[in-house]
């Protein structure tokens, strides 16, 4: 019988379980996300919120991924979200800064293996080879027919998470298993 | 298809954008002062040149920021893109 889907729980937990050998994705929960606005900028959870478009910096348990010249995203691994917000909300509002709770708008995916990137280059058009988008780099761009938020995780293009609204991940994980089937001997 | 160049996220798909009309049309001074027909001009009126002409675009489907940009009309070409409150930069078609 099918999995019954709640909110924290949008994909059945056997999405992805016949993916080809080279290639896996892991669903990520419980993964705290907040939404950050900030313009005099400031360390917050000891990490200076990354300037340069296309990329991430970790914190101590999450990662700030850059969204805008004044907007980032925030996860974290430890913190229930109620405390992620107010830790950074506490963090900048002494500057004019925001921070929302949004963990509930994206989904976390672990895409990994030697196939990641070759997987990923079906139906996303930016050019991902290691030497252009590597540990470090993000992206907020098309995959297939949706939106996500691409994160590098090595320099190997062989580890990547994808955090794409909660209401597209269905449609998403169809299309990875979808794209996947070639790799299938 | 080709690449437009978000000032901020650099080159992506055109299908990335969005358009949002003639750029560089300030909001009245005096609104209260203006004539049934001024407003009918600030709202509804806008040039349709044949040639060059800067345009407002969002890069919606990635960093959400509006920005401005010069493209040509008869050839669909990109001329620049510049971020908003950057003046219109001089290009030659
Ligand atoms: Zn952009």
């Amino acid at each position: 019988m099918a999995d019954t889907l709640y909110r924290s729980q949008v994909l059945p937990s056997d999405v992805f379980a016949a993916l080809p050998e080279g290639l896996s994705v892991t669903i990520e929960s419980h993964v705290a996300m907040a939404g950050l606005r900030l313009r005099d900028l400031a360390e917050v959870l000891n990490t200076t919120p990354p300037v340069q478009p296309n990329t991430w910096a970790a914190t101590p348990d999450g990662q700030m991924v850059w969204l805008g010249p004044d907007e980032w995203l925030v996860t974290s691994r430890d913190q229930q979200p109620h405390e992620l917000e107010s830790t950074l909300r506490e963090a900048v509002k002494e500057r004019g800064g925001a921070a929302v709770d949004v963990s509930a708008q994206r989904l976390s995916l672990r895409l990994s293996g030697v196939l990641a990137r070759d997987l990923l280059s079906l139906g996303c058009s930016l050019d991902l080879h290691p030497s252009v988008f590597t540990v470090g780099s993000s992206a907020q761009t098309a995959l297939g027919m949706t939106n996500v938020v691409l994160l590098a995780l090595d320099s190997a293009g062989e580890d990547y998470r994808i955090f794409v609204r909660s209401s597209f991940a269905g449609y998403l994980a169809d299309w990875i298993v979808d794209a996947s089937a070639e790799y299938v001997n | 298809m080709q690449l437009i160049e978000c000032p901020w996220c650099g080159p992506r798909e055109e299908t990335e954008f969005h358009y949002g009309g003639q750029a560089h049309i300030a909001y009245p001074e005096t609104p209260s002062e203006l004539t049934d027909t001024e407003w009918a001009q600030y709202i509804f009126f806008r040039a349709n040149p044949k040639g060059l002409f800067a345009e407002r675009w969002s890069h919606s489907g990635g960093c959400r920021r509006w920005f401005n940009a010069v493209r040509d009309t008869r050839t669909y070409t990109f001329l620049a893109t510049y971020r908003s409150g950057e003046p219109q930069p001089e290009v030659q078609s």
